[in-house]
């Protein structure tokens, strides 16, 4: 069987480990103070799409993202761990996009693609956290969705069989193909890098990239052919200009706070044994350990 | 999210050597694969960014999967079941990780389906993979055994085989016996030649590393009534065959996650890898010399990582008011694991580059002749290779034994207890200066070098080199150094008494060793000021040393032996 997979991933700072520069006085993020990464959970999403490819070798993987031309550093990642192709949907008309616009560039640029058997994407991004993208792929392509995903265990017949990790346990779903899933973060993690396609497709670069190069590099690219990325715009996706950027996103953010949790009962100890001991018996005396 | 190279810029900047332009060009032939491989290098600053992408990908693997895995790898271990060896799974996961990057055949060439790494890359990978668990380098560096295939076996063999271990299949050698350690002239398992030209092999191997590996190689007795080295020869055991069965594991101090394994033969097939007769004078030895430098970067891995757990605690810990590094005798034995860790490191690599040097003219020379100005260079860097390799793995297995001692002694009592990583290590250490050949059989194997003048044509060949002015004076110390050291070599040649010379082999090797370490850290911190207070430290360990031993030396009767003779 081959199929025909898409990967929905984005480039996302990286906001696991915060420090102090990490958000502007105005509350929005320091992007120059946080290292950009490809999502946690697309990458979640990529294996399961390689386990697919596993099982079927003769299928394509295709990342499709969208963001600044930069994004295209994580289509290299994902062709590094075994994805064959990826596409840039980059514009600055969809820039200050919403859930609902980004989803409808998105689906527009699904449409420009093509054939597809399945969509895998992960949950949600760890910058916005909404976990809406996906599904509302699914919603404008007017396929199923099944969310939370974290095991692929069957695909065949038309069909996709879905282990979903949900609150109090696990659901096993069945789909009828093409689909969207979203994978969750309790999924597998992705393979590593592979050595020899690191050193296959390390000068694969995006047209906007490939701008920048000198004059053997770019060389390099035309003798290469598949070390060229896609790198597709609002037009090309025809993509209608009221619906994307901002003019498409009717979600204004009206304040940004910065929340800082204070508990109540707090009490603070030096680190002497006496309040240790302290502190550990009141905890047994309480039920609270032990 | 740790990245056991990046977080290590001492890597880099051995990697960065400036003799490696010149073995990555005749490793890829002037650049020529690019043509036929897509992954081939264009030239050498490409070549340079594959080797540090692709060590990225090691030491991610080594800090995201493999340390964290050490630990449940140690207590679970592997285990027999119908003759069959199971991993630990966290074993099986480390290992599957390998294989989806890619790193199971690194030195092997690309028309093999390996990524024709120089050995020097290869080798910090090793150093890299063994500072994350000890035990699984050995697992995972077992994949060196395919050079051996690649050197000596023929065409159809080597089409067969190496690509398998690039796909990631396992190997192992299996050459010691019950009755057959350091002295393997007296192997006994048994191979019968079959009229279709294969072989059948019965009989026991011990303490076989990874012994129910994909693909075995084996030391067997081909010559039937013989009893020395030259009745022996080398084969090919293929597991899809059958006929070894693993009847137990040893159950050991260290490298808990590597299995030791005890090998039944029954009427196993095999085919002959070379000549016949040349299995233990030829092959074994080869292959020995490929398993030192592995060890020696397994200890300098221990070392590393010895180091850096004892750093950490000795600023975490706190006593009488302050963190305990601030003590002197704390601050000192810091110092000195980290001089004795870069020492053995600067060594290592020196080592891997003469081995790459030689090894790649012998590969070339199986494509044309060699000018005799190449042929020259190759004999010359064999020779350097033959004697910094006793060296490189007899003293770094010392020095991560010393390290790991210090480092749960910096640790105090919480060090004995089971709850830090360097109780782990220290056992894991332990074996490094026993296996492939003890540091006692290394001092054999160096002590040539030492009379014939290796070692000081070596450390006259460094002092030729110049280096900075701030660096003179430390210079002026290694050559006062030397001259002891001459001075001691002629005491103990001048008297014509083998059993005076081989008692003080040991005392002469490590004069020599430490030297030689005393300049490759000049010449690193003439490269790069990071290395100024390791080679200043070092060099005052190694001038104790050399004043210690020539003392000794200088004021032992050659009679006195006789005072440390046991009944």
């Amino acid at each position: 069987m081959s199929l025909n997979i898409i990967v929905l991933a984005k480039q996302v700072p990286d906001t696991r480990n915060v420090g102090k520069d990490a958000m502007k006085e105005d509350g929005t993020i320091n992007r120059a103070a946080l290292p950009a990464i490809f999502n946690p959970e697309d990458l979640n999403a990529l294996e399961q799409a390689l386990r697919l490819k596993d099982a079927n070798p003769s299928s394509t993987i295709t990342l499709l993202t969208m963001g600044l031309p930069r994004a295209s550093e994580i289509i290299r990642e994902a062709i590094y761990r075994g994805a064959d192709a990826g596409i840039v949907l980059t514009d600055r008309v969809l820039g200050g996009a919403d859930t609902l616009a980004t989803s409808y560039s998105l689906a527009q640029a699904v449409k420009k693609f093509g054939k597809f058997d399945i969509i895998l994407g992960g949950r949600q991004a760890i910058d916005g956290d909404t976990a809406q993208v996906g599904p509302q792929i699914a919603e404008k392509l007017g396929i199923p969705q099944v969310t939370y995903a974290e095991e692929i265990i069957e695909l065949k017949d038309g069909y996709v069989t879905v282990k979903r990790r949900l609150e109090n346990g696990v659901e096993t779903v069945k789909a009828p193909l093409p689909c969207v899933v979203t994978v969750n973060g309790s999924a597998p993690a992705c393979r590593p890098r592979n050595a020899m396609r690191v050193q296959k497709f390390k000068y694969a670069a995006s047209p906007s990239e490939a701008a920048k190069l000198s004059d053997e590099r770019k060389a390099l690219l035309e003798k290469r052919p598949y070390l060229n990325l896609q790198e597709w715009n609002a037009a090309f996706v025809e993509a209608d200009p009221e619906q994307i950027g901002l003019p498409g996103s009717p979600t204004k953010v009206k304040a940004i706070e910065n929340v800082v949790f204070t508990a109540k009962e707090s009490r603070q100890l030096d680190d002497s044994d006496a309040q240790i001991e302290e502190l550990v018996k009141e905890l047994i005396a309480n039920h609270t350990i032990g | 999210m740790a990245n056991f190279y990046t977080d290590n810029p001492d890597l880099k900047h051995h990697l960065t050597h400036p003799l490696m332009e010149k073995i990555v060009a005749l490793k890829e032939r002037d650049y020529t694969d690019a043509e036929k491989f897509d992954y081939a290098p264009l030239n050498y600053d490409d070549a340079q960014d594959s080797y540090d992408k692709v060590l990225e990908i090691v030491g991610e693997i080594c800090g995201d999967i493999i340390a964290p895995n050490a630990e449940d790898v140690d207590h679970q271990g592997p285990r027999v079941e119908n003759g069959r060896v199971i991993y630990a799974d966290a074993t099986k996961e480390n290992l599957e990780a390998c294989r989806k990057a890619g790193l199971m055949g690194m030195a092997m060439p690309r028309r093999y389906g390996g990524l024709n790494f120089p050995i020097t890359p290869y080798i910090m990978a090793a150093d890299i993979v063994s500072r994350a668990d000890t035990g699984f380098e050995n697992l995972w560096g077992l994949q060196d055994c395919a050079e051996t295939i690649y050197e000596f076996a023929d065409e159809e063999q080597k089409q067969k085989f190496i690509p398998r271990v690039c796909q990631g299949e396992t190997m192992s050698m299996d050459l010691t016996e019950p009755d057959a350690g350091s002295d393997l002239q007296s192997v006994m398992l048994k191979a019968t030649e079959q009229p279709d030209g294969t072989w059948r092999l019965n009989g026991v191997k011990r303490f076989i590393t990874n012994g129910d590996s994909d693909i075995h190689l084996v030391l067997a007795r081909s010559e039937a009534g013989t009893k020395d080295g030259r009745g022996l020869s080398m084969f090919i055991y293929d597991k899809r065959d059958g006929g070894v069965n693993v009847r137990r594991i040893e159950n050991k101090m260290g490298i808990k996650g590597s299995p030791t394994c005890e090998l039944v033969y029954k009427n196993a097939k095999a085919v002959l890898c070379g000549s016949r007769r040349m299995g233990l004078i030829k092959y074994v030895m080869a292959l020995m010399n490929g398993a030192r430098l592995g060890i020696a970067a397994q200890s300098v891995g221990v070392s590393e990582l010895a180091y850096r757990e004892a750093l950490a605690y000795a600023k975490d810990r706190k006593q009488f008011g302050k963190a305990i590094i601030e003590f002197p005798a704390v601050y000192e034995m810091l110092s000195v694991m980290k001089a004795k860790l870069d020492a053995s490191r600067s060594l290592l690599y020196a080592c891997a580059r003469y081995v790459d040097l030689y090894k790649v003219y012998d590969d070339i020379a199986k494509e044309r002749s060699l000018t005799p100005d190449e042929r020259k260079e190759s004999k010359k860097y064999n020779r350097y290779a033959d004697a910094l390799t006793p060296l490189a793995k007899g003293m770094g297995s010392e020095y991560c034994n010393q390290n790991s001692y210090d480092c749960i002694q910096i640790h105090g009592g919480s060090g004995f207890m089971k709850d830090y990583a360097c109780e782990r290590l220290y056992r894991d250490a332990r074996i490094t200066s026993i296996y492939e050949g003890t540091t006692q059989l290394q001092v054999v194997a160096a002590i040539r070098h030492v009379t014939t003048g290796t070692y000081l044509n070596l450390i006259n060949e460094y002092n030729a080199e110049e280096v900075k002015p701030e660096l003179q004076a430390l210079k002026d110390r290694l050559v006062a150094m030397t001259e002891r050291y001459a001075k001691a070599v002629e005491t103990v040649t001048s008297v014509d008494d083998a059993c005076y010379g081989d008692f003080m082999a040991r005392r002469l090797v490590e004069m020599a060793g430490v030297i030689i370490m005393s300049y490759l850290l000049l010449q690193d911190a003439n490269r790069n000021d990071a290395f100024k207070r390791s080679a200043e430290v070092y060099v005052n360990l190694a001038q104790t040393e050399v004043t210690k031993h020539s003392d000794f030396i200088a004021n032992f009767k050659p009679s006195e032996v006789e005072l440390y003779k046991v009944d």
